[in-house]
Formats: C-alpha cells, sequence, structure tokens
C-alpha cells in the first residue's frame, strides 16, 4: 500500500509552493451585537429561545422544584431522567419516577423514559442557544437527546452570555459539547421550517434568577 | 439502491429537460424564494456581516496556503484525544478505508449522518456491494434514498420534491426498508416529520457504526464540529459504539477561536436561523459519553489539484451553506440534477470540474452553466469569487483543443440556453417596448410614496436590443 498520507501532503505542499503568502486575520467583527447589560441579555435570551419554540419560564432559586414538578406533570411525564449531579432539590416535588444514569441506561431504556432535567454549561443571548457540556448536572450526550421532553435550567446571569464569541472561551474543546437552539426541527420539506424530527419534540428552558 | 451521477447528459440536455418539468419548477421556485428572503433577514440582523465575511475568507486562505501544517497539527490533537487518523487519497481509498473498519466491527449496517463528503466518493453504493446496509438518517436525505432518487441541493437534497411527492415515496418504500409509514400519512409536513422519526428510531437505538462527515476540524484542538437541526446528526454521533467521520482535507481550521466567525455566517446564511437547533463538537473520544472508537478519513480526491489552481483554489473555501444555490438563477429554473454532480449549482459549476477534471462533456459544460449575474458570489459567507473562476474555468476547457473543440460547442450550447426561449422572450421585450410611454415614472401602490418619491424607474429602450441588433448587425 502506498503511503498516502506522505502523498496528500507532498500534493499540498508542491499546490502552494508558489503561493503568495496569505492576508492576516483581521478580527475587527464584533465580539457582541447586544448591550453588556444582564437584564437585557436576559429579555434577549427569552426572546430568542421563544423565537425558535422552545417553551421559556423565569423563576427564582426557590420556584425551581415546584415549576419542574409542574412542567413534567403538564406533559403527562411519568418518567424522569436524572443526570449525574443534577441537583436534588430541582426534582424535590415531582412525582415522575427518577431514572438514573448510574448504571449507564441502554438506549431502549432512554427511549422508555419520557423527560429530563438538566442544567448547563453556558447560554448564548443573541442566538438564543444553550450549550451543554458533560459537566454536573448535564449527563452525557444521548441523555438529552432520546427522551422526547428536555428541562434545561440557566442560572441568570452568571451563565448567560451575549455572543458566540463570548461563549467559545468559556467552553472545553476538550469535553463533548452539545449546542441547543430550540426543538428539533427539519427545513426540509419545501424549505419550511417544521419542529420535532428526532431530538426531543418539547424543549422546557427554565431561567432562574436569583434577584 | 441510491440513483447515480454516471452517465449523466452534458449541462445543456439536462437542464432543457429539467426546465420542461414544470412542477420541479415550481417546486425549486417555491423553496429557494423562501429561504432567500429569510436568509437576507438574518444577515441584515449583523450589522458587521460584511467583517465576518472577510475573517472568513482570509482564516480559509491562510489555512489552504499552510494546510500541510494544519493537518499535521489536527493529525496530532485528534490521535492525542484517542481519535485514530487515516489519510484517503482518493475516493477509492476511502471506500476501502471505511468498509474495513465497518467489518472489523462485524456489523452489516450502518447509520449516517448527512455528508457531502461521502456522497462525494459514492460511498453507500460501495458498502452495498460489500454486503453493507448504510441508512440515510436526514429527513431529505431519507426521501432520497427511498425514492431511490438523486440528491439536487446541498443542503436539502430533496428540494426537488414537494410534500405530496415525500408522501408517496414514504407510503410506497418506507416498508421495504423498516417500519411503514403510519396508515393515512397525510402530505402536512409535520405528519411527515413524525413517520420519518418512528421509521429511523429503531435503526438508531441498534446501530452500532455510525458515518459521518464534519462541518469544521479545528486543528489546535482536535475538535470534529457537525452543524444540523434535525438530531438525526446527533443519534448517529453520539449512539453507536464506533464513529468514522470522511471529511475533506479543507475542512480543518487552525484554531477554535475561528469557530467564532463560521458558526455566526453559517446557519445564518444556509438555513437562514441565527443558530442551527443542534450543533455538535467532539474530540477524540470520551469514557462514558459516546462512541468508544472514532476514526478520522482525511479525503483530498481532487482537492489538492483544485489547491494547485491559483485562481480556482478560493473554491476549497466553501463552507457548503448553499445560498449561492439559492440565489441562482440558473439553479432555479434548471434543478440541481442538471449539474450532474452531488455538488451543484455556482457552487458546483466550479467546484465540479476541479475535482474531476474536464475530460467528460458534462465537467466540460459546467462553467458555463451560468449567466455570470454574480448573485452568487454577493450572498457567499466566505467570498469566493464564483463568478471569476468560471471565466477561468472556461479558458481552461476552451484551451483543450482537438477533443476540446466538441466539447467547447458543448459548452456553448450551455451558455445559451438560459436565454434559448426567443419566441417568449422577444415578444415580452416588444411589448414592453410597445407600450413605454404608458409605463409610470414611479412605482404605484400604497406604501412606497416616501422611498419612491426619490427614486424614477428605469426608463425602456426605444426598442429591443435583439431587434436593434437585427437591424444594424445582420
Amino acid at each position: 500500500m502506498t503511503d498516502s498520507r506522505a502523498r496528500v501532503l507532498a500534493r499540498i505542499r508542491t499546490a502552494v509552493a508558489d503561493a503568495p503568502g496569505a492576508v492576516p486575520v483581521a478580527r475587527d467583527y464584533r465580539t457582541a451585537h447586544a448591550p453588556d447589560d444582564p437584564a437585557r441579555l436576559l429579555d434577549l435570551l427569552h426572546e430568542n429561545l421563544a423565537d425558535y419554540r422552545a417553551h421559556v419560564h423565569r423563576t427564582t432559586p426557590d420556584g425551581v422544584a415546584g415549576l419542574v414538578a409542574r412542567l413534567l406533570a403538564e406533559r403527562g411525564a411519568r418518567s424522569v431522567v436524572v443526570p449525574p449531579g443534577l441537583p436534588e432539590e430541582w426534582l424535590a416535588t415531582a412525582e415522575a419516577v427518577r431514572r438514573s444514569d448510574e448504571p449507564r441506561l441502554t438506549p431502549y431504556e432512554l427511549d422508555g423514559a419520557d423527560a429530563v432535567v438538566t442544567g448547563c454549561a453556558v447560554a448564548i443571548a443573541e442566538t438564543g442557544t444553550i450549550v451543554l457540556d458533560g459537566g454536573a448536572g448535564q449527563g452525557r450526550r444521548a441523555l438529552t437527546l432520546v427522551p422526547d421532553l428536555h428541562l434545561c435550567v440557566v442560572r441568570a446571569p452568571e451563565q448567560v452570555v451575549a455572543s458566540v464569541p463570548l461563549a467559545l472561551p468559556r467552553l472545553d474543546p476538550g469535553r463533548p459539547l452539545t449546542w441547543i437552539s430550540g426543538p428539533s426541527a427539519t427545513s426540509d420539506i419545501e424549505l419550511d421550517r417544521v419542529e420535532g424530527v428526532h431530538g426531543p419534540r418539547t424543549l422546557e428552558v427554565l431561567l432562574v434568577t436569583s434577584g | 439502491m441510491s440513483g447515480t451521477f454516471v452517465g449523466m447528459p452534458a449541462f445543456p440536455e439536462a437542464a432543457r429537460e429539467a426546465v420542461g418539468d414544470t412542477t420541479l419548477r415550481a417546486n425549486l421556485r417555491h423553496a429557494t424564494r423562501t429561504i432567500r428572503d429569510k436568509r437576507a433577514r438574518a444577515v441584515a440582523e449583523l450589522d458587521d456581516w460584511a467583517a465576518l465575511r472577510e475573517a472568513g475568507k482570509r482564516i480559509k486562505d491562510e489555512t489552504l496556503r499552510h494546510l500541510d501544517a494544519h493537518l499535521l497539527r489536527l493529525e496530532e490533537s485528534v490521535t492525542a484525544a484517542g481519535g485514530t487518523v487515516h489519510w484517503a487519497a482518493d475516493a477509492a481509498e476511502a471506500n476501502r478505508i471505511v468498509t474495513d473498519l465497518v467489518k472489523a466491527t462485524g456489523e452489516t449496517e450502518v447509520v449516517k449522518v448527512k455528508s457531502m463528503a461521502t456522497q462525494e466518493i459514492g460511498l453507500n453504493e460501495h458498502l452495498e456491494a460489500e454486503g453493507i446496509r448504510a441508512y440515510e438518517t436526514d429527513l431529505a436525505e431519507l426521501i432520497v434514498q427511498l425514492g431511490e432518487d438523486r440528491p439536487s441541493h446541498i443542503l436539502v437534497p430533496a428540494i426537488h420534491r414537494n410534500r405530496g411527492e415525500i408522501r408517496d415515496v414514504f407510503r410506497e418504500k418506507m416498508g421495504s426498508w423498516g417500519r411503514p409509514a403510519p396508515e393515512g400519512l397525510s402530505d402536512t409536513p409535520a405528519e411527515l416529520a413524525e413517520a420519518a422519526r418512528l421509521h429511523l428510531r429503531e435503526k438508531f437505538l441498534r446501530a452500532k457504526v455510525g458515518i459521518s462527515g464534519a462541518n469544521f476540524m479545528v486543528a489546535e484542538t482536535g475538535t470534529l464540529v457537525v452543524v444540523e437541526s434535525e438530531g438525526n446528526g446527533r443519534m448517529c454521533l453520539t449512539l453507536p459504539e464506533t464513529l468514522v467521520s470522511v471529511v475533506g482535507i479543507e475542512k480543518v481550521v487552525p484554531t477554535w477561536r475561528d469557530l467564532e466567525v463560521f458558526l455566526q455566517t453559517l446557519p445564518r446564511s444556509s438555513t437562514a436561523e441565527r443558530m442551527n437547533p443542534y450543533t455538535s463538537m467532539w474530540t477524540g473520544t470520551t469514557d462514558g459519553d459516546g462512541p468508544s472508537a472514532f476514526h478520522l478519513v482525511l479525503l483530498d480526491n481532487g482537492r489538492t489539484d483544485a489547491l494547485a489552481d491559483e485562481v480556482g483554489r478560493q473554491a476549497l473555501r466553501c463552507i457548503r451553506c448553499s445560498a449561492c444555490l439559492n440565489v441562482c438563477p440558473v439553479y432555479e429554473r434548471a434543478g440541481g440534477h442538471a449539474y450532474g454532480s452531488v455538488y451543484p449549482g455556482p457552487i458546483g459549476a466550479i467546484l465540479t470540474p476541479q475535482l474531476r477534471g474536464t475530460a467528460s462533456e458534462v465537467d466540460a459544460s459546467l462553467p458555463y452553466a451560468s449567466s455570470l449575474c454574480g448573485a452568487c458570489y454577493e450572498v457567499c459567507p466566505v467570498a469566493i469569487d464564483i463568478p471569476e473562476v468560471l471565466v477561468h474555468l472556461r479558458e481552461k476547457v476552451a484551451d483543450q483543443g482537438g477533443k476540446g473543440h466538441r466539447l467547447e460547442k458543448a459548452a456553448i450550447k450551455a451558455s445559451t440556453w438560459v436565454l434559448d426561449h426567443p419566441g417568449a422572450l422577444g415578444a415580452g421585450e416588444r411589448l414592453a417596448s410597445a407600450t413605454r410611454k404608458l409605463h409610470p415614472k414611479r412605482l404605484p401602490g400604497p406604501g412606497v410614496g416616501p422611498w419612491s418619491e426619490s427614486r424614477d424607474l428605469p426608463g425602456l429602450p426605444a426598442e429591443p436590443f435583439r431587434d436593434w441588433w437585427r437591424k444594424n448587425r445582420t
């Protein structure tokens, strides 16, 4: 077998041998488009999440448990996946059966669960995005993928940033990352957006402020 | 199982046939116009769009200038994170590598994330011949696969199908691939999406091998990025035990920070969203989360030929957003199939002849499948000057000589077909000229007052250019 690695690299070197040097990258675009004001950022996040059909709720730390319990009940969720490290108080009053991921649930077991509750790593206001990095209270990627209902708790203001350029430095590329902007969707039929394909069809985002 | 582009007629013949298909034209017109307006609104939200576009262009140019170094760095990062890197000089080698990797798992079926690179190399057909069934899981790819059809758009491969046709494909074909379509399936997009969800879920849950491409590979961290909407990508990237990603070598970007540009420009340019619903990023393997084995196949397959062309190499900046397809008047009328390649539209017209060469008639005709109106360049988020490359490639085709003469003739036919409806075009022009005294100077109607007060409509010439030409030059 020929050494394709060496061949491809040699072809590249020959191809660009006479090419001019590249123009340095100018990063004169904006770091953020939204104002640096926590209250307005939270409003923008709320608005953009809702624009892509996530259901958004506001509460305080004391209100999380009641809101989680109510949302699970309203959606008829009888079982809920609990990622390792999820604050116990968030599910304190929920009636749904807890499904621990320790030991790991099989894909079929996950498919049999109605919902999952998680935290997140960061949320991006301008794009209406929440990012999960598998940290405490978020679990491995499959947990927020297979169940049809995802409840995600965002702590404001500390987890909310304005923009993509401000989010990336807060994330560790060594961890598996999932960026979520609304429930799963498709534009594959006549380029019309339809919510709800393979990922959770319902995304409930709980914005928690301590003020 | 799916259709193939092999043996396709040259662009002019294929386009003539497509233009005569009124259903196809109506489907395309509806879809491209919908997305065009939405994209313009999404882009207008960012007042620094021009700066982002310039930065994206420069990042890609810098990457291409030192592609060898960035690929070596990527290889090092991916390997350090537990992945295995393979190099494929051409399609045959890539197919062989993937087939061997799948066979080593003992599995006979794989689930696939939508990927241009694997379509380009004909991976599904190759796997099928080796006794491995590849299931496409993107909704549009599923429609194409079930319908034994060919993709006609980079982002929405089934754009040529309307909802009624999709319902018919699902009703007729789903049963022979797995779970049949629900009884009484209607043609509403929501019901069609639900049918796809049910049909594919059993495949996701039992899948042991996933195959993907990637939108970006970050050299400094070894991170791969897949941008998607439906969650089928997440399923394929997360649930299987083995993941094989086939990625063109030009998809590398040097740094983690570089993503801040493309994650702003790609979603707005492709689906006209502030952000697509799901973006997955992974670096090698992670204990207890996702596949325990990860293989990255770096694909050349003609890319280094394009890289050697000083004008044409800018095509390798492409991030596959498909904005150029959606604004192209030729694409809107001819559809994607006429381009005879998995890369249709303006970008395909410059990418395909560079990846495959211009020896065949279809490839030689592609640089002429354009009116050079420049709309593609205007919308390109990495500022590929597609008209410039088209003209450059036309020169190359014309210079081929000998056999090239035939090719040139075929190519010229392609450039004229767009305008080649003399009856309708001529009649319209003459009617406009004859009645020009009656045309308003300002736009009529409510709501346009302040705008139109300061603007005149352009005047119509006294006679159509072609009439003038006939009188004065023939």
